[in-house]
């Protein structure tokens, strides 16, 4: 295919990527060390109230943002180097918290605990998702083929449902006295708030996300399964493995490949915690480093937008995203590398 | 199987141990779903009573008037029991015979909406007239036995005016389906029939795109979009637009926060259909894009429409994006809910909170209803092939 030929095909597309996805990623570099603020002035005003005699007059300094010819206020945008990610990273008071060894000081800082908890959940579920998620293709594959069919119906539910709507539908069911709540107490024979503490809302965050993606590594690992080769799993038996043998010698063997992409998907999707944030109203307890972007592009009671901070908090948030991505591009490059063409 | 070899044949604690896993699975999976549903039909009361029989059956929610006898349950469930029957038999071959030949997808298009629209009239318009009628006439059978009402779902739909956030998600949807499909499926094709580095790179460029938290996007856009009347000015003059809380700039940028996602997809997908095709039509005289147009278009329709369905789901499902660039009179549906479980001023509140939840989960439902197939082989399409 000429080279022209097939800029034609892929142009609209590569277009639409480099206006709304590098151009923002440039802007949001630029804007980290950039500061937009309204110009203010100080004016000395004269209030008067009627009285007996004379007026009661009052002098006193106000500030107020200089409005252009429109009306509009005037802003000035200044380089400010990395103030921006000191204000998100607070450095003195984390190195002063580290030095203290004080856990408690440094999550106070809304960056650290952000930074806490996302990768405490990306690796918590990690695990869990691999597991239940082959698990369930395992037992899947072990059933009867004409009920195959509606349990994979029924397992897809949790995987196509709005994100935020799964987080809230597992929310009713511990909020307050809701059913499962109290199922607890009766059970634990004593009484529980749920969304009380950061502990169990994290938990319950976490099971909403294993829930949410379990379905998915079902699905690719039940499909890995279907091209698993039953001669090696036939001479296996003949060789004497177990049950458990095959399962570790050759099935797992064979799926490693989706293990791997699994993992890689998951990784990135897990970073990006989000939704359960907004789902389960945790913010005064628990949040998550995209979460804290979001909360600084959310206008503040002024109607003002921090956008400074909220660049160079998407900036950090970048960071680990690269960090995360590096062995997939290896390992990408190798395949592209080994790949005849 | 019967002639599974001995020794693969497994005993009996272990089939019951991974039939039980199974069921159990299918509980925690479909539950809290359910759950909603069976809450968004009750009373605040018995929403969020404490035993499960009363929110099952609704005690409060009866007391109030509100309720279906075994003379409800039974016509209802015998209505649904028909219009599946029906939409498996006699609907397909309809639809086959009426549709002019090579149109069968517009068929069924229409016929699907025809039908859906029957089923409505009948359920909810001639249904309860006629129940209204008998149920006083038949004494103990008439008599309301479990709690529902709909007046949840009139408050959010008419009261506040949910139909709105269901119009802007439609048309957000709509326009982000076509235009990432469109631009998609040629850069799909051109990058699966080329083998050069560049598309190796632009691949790999996607996929780091990919991997972007959204949020990181939006600070971008933020700043620029509510600017733009003025950006805009020196080049579209006095009538530049705010792009601030226009569907039209949301469709452009959820299309390409999803072109990543659809470009691999694609290009998985026409990798599978066999290049000679198209080199055959290159050896009759066709250019690379007469090929694609006269000979790819028409077989490629299968992943196409899956890789539409995940564009569709990343659309619809949106909070990011849609919370922080829409304005609130054109705001979509999941966005909009937020508004709902924030206020949590009483109960009432809540409930509606789980219809209007329940509203947004009901065409999920339908999809997978409709298109499960298409869903896991777009699943595996990516991971088992790439």
């Amino acid at each position: 295919m000429r080279f022209r030929t097939f800029a034609g095909f892929v142009g609209p597309s590569v277009f639409l990527m480099l206006l709304f996805i590098a151009a923002p990623l440039v802007g949001v570099f630029l804007g980290s060390f950039q500061i937009t603020q309204p110009v203010v002035e100080q004016v000395e005003v004269e209030t008067c109230t009627p009285g007996f005699l004379t007026q009661t007059c009052t002098t006193e300094l106000v500030t107020r943002p200089i409005l252009d010819e429109n009306g509009n206020i005037t802003t000035t945008t200044e380089w400010i180097g990395l103030t921006s990610y000191i204000r998100v990273l607070e450095p003195g008071r984390a190195w002063d918290a580290i030095r203290d060894l004080d856990y408690n000081a440094l999550m106070q800082i809304d960056f650290w605990a952000a930074l806490r908890f996302t990768l405490m959940f990306t690796l918590v579920t990690l695990p869990l998702v691999l597991g239940f998620g082959l698990a369930i293709a395992l037992a899947v594959n072990n059933a009867a083929r004409s009920i195959r069919g509606p349990v994979i119906f029924v397992s897809l539910l949790p995987f196509i449902i709005t994100p935020v709507i799964g987080a809230l539908s597992i929310r009713w069911l511990f909020i307050g006295d809701g059913i499962l709540t109290s199922a607890l107490e009766m059970w634990l024979d004593r009484d529980l708030a749920l969304f009380a503490q950061a502990w169990t809302i994290e938990l319950m965050m976490l099971f909403y996300r294993v829930w949410h993606v379990a379905p998915f590594a079902f699905v690719i690992f039940y499909a890995g399964l279907q091209t698993v080769n039953q001669d090696t799993l036939e001479s296996a038996i003949i060789d004497g493995a177990s049950r458990w043998d095959r399962l570790r010698y050759v099935i797992i063997p064979h799926l490693m490949p989706l293990i791997v992409f699994v993992a890689l998907i998951h990784l990135m999707d897990s970073y990006r915690v989000f939704e359960e944030i907004v789902g389960f109203s945790s913010q005064a307890h628990v949040i998550s480093l995209q979460w804290l972007t979001y909360d600084f592009l959310q206008p503040d009671d002024a109607g003002n937008r921090a956008y400074s901070r909220a660049s160079a908090s998407a900036m950090l948030t970048m960071v680990g995203i690269v960090i995360l991505l590096i062995p997939l591009l290896r390992r990408t490059w190798r395949d592209h590398k080994g790949a005849p063409h | 199987m019967p002639d599974t070899p001995r020794a693969m044949r497994q005993p009996v604690p272990l089939r019951l141990g991974s039939a039980a896993f199974l069921a159990f699975w299918c509980l925690i999976a479909s539950f809290p779903i359910f759950w909603i549903a069976v809450m968004s039909f009750k009373a605040p009361v018995d929403a969020f009573a404490a035993n499960p029989l009363d929110v099952i059956l609704g005690p409060a929610t009866r007391a109030a008037g509100q309720g279906l006898s075994i003379l409800d349950i039974a016509a209802g469930l015998a209505v649904l029991y028909l219009t599946v029957r029906f939409a498996m038999r006699w609907l397909p071959d309809r639809v086959a015979a009426w549709s002019p030949g090579g149109q069968v997808w517009a068929g069924w298009i229409i016929g699907g909406l025809a039908y859906g629209l029957a089923f409505v009239v009948v359920f909810l318009g001639v249904l309860p007239v006629v129940l209204g009628a008998l149920n006083p006439v038949l004494g103990p059978l008439g008599n309301p036995v479990l709690g529902l009402t709909t007046v949840h779902y009139h408050s959010v739909w008419v009261e506040n005016e949910f139909y709105r956030n269901f119009l802007n998600s439609l048309l957000v949807t709509t326009g982000v389906v076509t235009v990432s499909l469109t631009v998609g499926t040629l850069a799909g094709y051109g990058l699966a029939r080329s083998g050069s580095n560049l598309a190796f790179w632009l691949l790999i460029v996607a996929l780091v795109f990919r991997a972007l938290p959204h949020s990181v996007l939006v600070a971008g856009y933020l700043p620029v979009f509510i600017n733009s009347a003025e950006w805009l000015r020196p080049i579209l003059g006095d009538n530049a637009p705010t792009l601030y809380g226009q569907p039209l700039a949301v469709i452009a940028v959820l299309v390409s926060i999803n072109q990543p996602f659809t470009i691999w997809m694609l290009r998985s997908f026409f990798q599978n259909i066999p290049a000679e095709l198209d080199e055959a039509a290159r050896v009759d005289g066709c250019t690379h894009f007469q090929a694609f147009r006269w000979v790819i278009m028409p077989v490629m329709w299968p992943g196409v429409i899956t890789t539409g369905l995940f564009s569709f789901l990343l659309a619809y499902n949106d909070f990011l994006v849609t919370s922080l660039l829409l304005d609130a009179t054109n705001q979509t549906m999941v966005p909009a809910i937020a508004g709902y479980f924030n206020r949590e001023t009483t109960t009432t509140d809540q409930v509606e909170a789980v219809a209007a939840a329940v509203s947004i989960t009901a065409p999920l439902f339908l999809l997978v209803i409709i298109f499960q197939r298409q869903i896991v082989s777009g699943l595996t399409a990516g991971a088992v092939k790439g």
